[in-house]
């Protein structure tokens, strides 16, 4: 992997999006030897996809937020640091040395600071029949939305809640695409438990724009509310989405798309294979690294910034990335950055405003986070709800002895589209906390690597003998 | 105090099994286990279940478990997924199959006929995938593999269905020799009993340290790497003669590479840091001996941790020292298929004070010989 220009840097960065950005902008700028490493083919993340290639030229159709991100993108364009797209990484490890792949080959190269900003992945969303073809996420129509333009033609609805689903059926509708109906899964009463918290949310730009969006959506779809109960079926394709509401109204609707999101959780995979400690978060239910105040993780060295260290969203992700940047090279030595970390830190509060309320608002009901009967929870080896109750009623007694029983977690995804059910379906069934279950013991490589590309690994890396930590 | 008549310390594939053995006894048992059965080198190995290439000292062992591995879902309740198509040794080099044809004559004149000689040609015909330059090999055919965590868990719930009293996620203190009885502190409760095995596998040197037993144990993290499922190829376990190297295709397709390569181990974290430049010598083995392999996906890597004594064999016995106390440890990367005769060894020497299993090579009294 000769495109590389060094065997190991002050600083590796692996996500472009907003937290990965900036910090890697903010640690170049300020002298650090960066890399900033990125899967897709361009930087911008989930949020800004596509920023420097969609064929979207009309700036109102993908929003402000979109195309704010072409600034930031441009502090990292002049700050020097050095940036490799298509680039996969399998491993970290405490010792910092970071395992990559790139266009058929691998490498290590040693770090001295970590900052992983693998942001966020959509909760699964296990309701029956979720696997039949026509069946997809909301995140997934948007990637193809943001990078080809292809919007929804056929008879279409879209279920879940959270900020995203609006957002998404929001550009749907201005792109031409059609949406039938929203099935709205917002338990009743959710409202009422967040409004304490809607002081903080009322002052953040997000209130205005979060009106707006739900007003365009509301004029142009049907919305049924408080929908408890999702079904989609068909032979072998979606034929048809069935559903009942809060007060007992049953719908159904013909249907060839139905997307599903409710809200996005931190990717905490390569952050917990480092073997850094990860905490149940409540109020998100999900897991997110254990972080000091400058984003580092239990793992000295490594910090974790973004929606990957607890969803907050663009502003967050930004001053996560800009404070973990600055207090890494702190902890180099590199002098002259106390000032900005306090202004980092400033900023991080402020964008942390009115999480809270959407926390409250948007937290999803448990029958479609924790499913039962026959349908299935993990994609890679088909496993269903009942089969891990069975397993629990034999001894099963958390995730990684579940795996033994059932291949839960084993496929290729490594848990990512199974690892919250599993927890949260282990824990009602054991009568006890997520937190006492725990989750899969993650294991690197946490992206497939194939055989030749690790047989060519050069073998000792230079920087392993030339770094002194 | 709550007495027994014998006290586990360790929750492996052994531990499970001694308890297991000794209910069919009429023992009453406790087994103390820090984290959960199978937690560590027993749940997480390559779940090999070999007669081949073991030493000479083990085979009297090895051929018992056997036995109990041929039924083991009359012995569980669970057929451990056990899948027996063979297990080969490939002889790479002219040398490494003179060595086989040494090693196969040894065994017939010590009475031992498990082990049989492979010519190149039906080396291929057995593995057809496997590179055009091999020599030969020896085939052990009644040898196999099952699902270690499956099987280990197995174990454990025997035991406890048959009234054993297994405590997971329970850390025994260092036992003590009082009044006649062994006393461990565990969970707040105080146990005392006249027999105590250790089985805590790589903790296992700590103890015995402790007690004046000292052994020559060596915590280790072998690891282990498992592909993406590609179209079956192969049916035995494949091992190299000169190389590191262990090779299985699961029925489902996906292949599991292991061999020994260690990386590093942590026994107050439970913690094992890969070593990528092993792995990759695994890697490019696999490929020269696989060609058809070079396309495959990693999915996962791991290691275990596992306790390896100098001369790479157990301690399965009394301690020369103490009355009352038996060691089960040091199986040094290769004891998930010892376990099941290990353990109904380790009952009778509990309840009986004797075992009809030669286990004399495998005494604690040949670290003290000098």
């Amino acid at each position: 992997m000769s495109v590389l220009r060094s065997d190991n840097y002050d600083l590796v960065v692996v996500g472009a999006g907003p937290a990965g950005i900036a910090a890697a902008a903010a640690a170049a700028k300020a002298g650090a030897t960066t890399l900033l490493l990125d899967e897709n083919a361009g930087p911008g993340g989930q949020v800004w996809r596509g920023l420097t290639s969609t064929p979207l030229t009309n700036r109102d159709m993908l929003g402000k937020d979109f195309w704010d991100g072409q600034l930031e993108l441009e502090k990292l364009r002049s700050s020097g640091a050095e940036v490799l797209q298509r680039a996969t990484v399998w491993s970290i490890d405490p010792s910092l040395q970071v395992g990559i792949s790139h266009g058929g080959a691998s490498r290590i190269v040693q770090a001295r600071r970590i900052v992983i900003a693998t942001g966020a992945m959509e909760r699964p969303f296990p309701i029956p029949g979720w696997t039949l073809p026509g069946v997809m996420t909301a995140g997934a129509a948007q990637t193809m939305l943001k990078s080809s333009g292809l919007v929804p033609s056929e008879p279409t609805v879209i279920a879940g809640q959270g900020p995203l689903l609006w957002l998404l059926a929001g550009q749907i509708l201005r792109m031409g695409g059609r949406i039938d109906v929203m099935l709205d899964t917002t338990p009743k009463g959710a409202f009422a438990a967040a409004l304490p918290k809607a002081f903080g949310f009322l002052t953040t730009p997000y209130f205005r724009k979060g009106l707006k969006m739900l007003r365009e959506v509301r004029s142009k779809v049907r919305i049924i509310k408080h929908v408890t109960r999702i079904e989609a079926q068909g032979d072998g394709q979606l034929e048809r989405v069935v559903w009942e509401t809060a007060g007992g109204k049953r719908g159904e609707m013909a249907s060839r798309l139905l997307l599903l999101h409710q809200g996005v959780v931190p990717n905490v995979n390569l952050a917990m294979s480092t073997g850094a400690a990860h905490d149940w978060d409540g109020l998100q239910l999900c897991w997110r690294p254990r972080l000091d105040d400058d984003g580092q993780t239990t793992v000295p060295g490594i910090y974790v910034a973004g929606d990957g260290a607890g969803i907050g969203g663009v502003g967050v992700a930004l001053a996560r990335g800009r404070v973990a940047a600055r207090a890494a090279l702190t902890s180099l030595g590199k002098s002259g950055q106390d000032a900005d970390l306090s202004a980092a830190r400033a900023e991080l509060a402020k964008a942390n405003r009115g999480r809270e309320f959407l926390d409250l608002l948007y937290k999803p009901a448990e029958q479609f986070r924790i499913p039962e009967g026959d349908t299935i929870v993990c994609r890679c080896e088909e496993v269903r709800a009942s089969d891990i109750r069975s397993a629990v009623d034999i001894g099963a007694s958390g995730p990684n002895q579940l795996k033994a029983y059932l291949r839960t977690g084993m496929g290729p995804c490594q848990g990512r589209l199974c690892g919250l059910t599993v927890t949260e379906l282990m824990a009602k069934a054991r009568g006890t906390t997520p937190e006492q279950i725990g989750y899969y013991r993650l294991r690197a490589p946490v992206k497939p690597l194939t055989l030749s590309e690790l047989a060519d690994l050069p073998m000792e890396p230079e920087a392993v003998k030339a770094v002194v930590r | 105090m709550i007495r027994r008549d014998a006290l586990i310390i360790g929750g492996g594939i052994h531990g499970c099994a001694t308890a297991l053995n000794l209910r069919h006894a009429g023992a009453s048992v406790t087994l103390f286990e820090k984290d959960y059965a199978g937690r560590h080198a027993s749940g997480v190995n390559a779940g090999g279940v070999r007669m081949l290439s073991r030493h000479v000292a083990e085979i009297p062992l090895s051929l018992r478990s056997m036995e109990i591995w041929e039924r083991i879902g009359d012995v569980v309740g669970d057929d451990c997924a056990l899948d027996c198509h063979g297990q080969v040794l490939v002889a790479e080099t002219d040398s490494d199959f003179e060595d086989c044809k040494a090693r196969v004559a040894e065994l017939n004149a010590l009475g031992f006929t498990h082990e049989e000689l492979l010519s190149a040609a039906e080396i291929r015909a057995i593995l057809p995938a496997v590179a055009e330059t091999c020599r030969g090999g020896i085939i052990s055919r009644r040898d196999g593999a099952a699902q270690p965590a499956r099987a280990t868990t197995a174990f454990r719930r025997k035991a406890g269905e048959l009234g054993a009293d297994i405590r997971e996620g329970v850390a025994a203190g260092m036992p003590r020799f009082e009044r006649g009885l062994w006393h461990v502190e565990a969970g707040g409760e105080e146990f005392a009993a006249p027999n105590l095995v250790i089985a805590a596998g790589a903790w296992a040197g700590r103890i015995a340290a402790h007690l004046g037993d000292p052994i020559p144990m060596e915590p280790v993290a072998p690891m282990l790497m498992i592909t993406s499922r590609v179209p079956h190829f192969i049916d035995p376990v494949v091992i190299l003669r000169s190389r590191i190297l262990s090779f299985k295709q699961f029925p489902n397709g996906t292949l599991l590479i292991g061999g020994g390569h260690l990386g590093k181990a942590d026994l107050d974290t439970n913690g094992t840091v890969l070593d990528w430049n092993k792995l990759q010598t695994s890697a490019r083995t696999v490929s020269e001996l696989f060609p058809v392999m070079r396309n495959a996906t990693i999915v996962r890597a791991w290691a275990g941790i596992e306790g390896k004594l100098s001369d790479d064999l157990p301690v399965v016995g009394p301690s020369p020292r103490h009355k009352g106390l038996f060691y089960q440890c040091g199986f040094s990367l290769h004891g998930f298929q010892l376990g099941p005769a290990a353990g109904a060894v380790m009952a009778e020497l509990v309840t009986e004070g004797r075992t009809p299993t030669d286990i004399s090579g495998l005494s604690m009294a040949r670290f003290n010989a000098s």
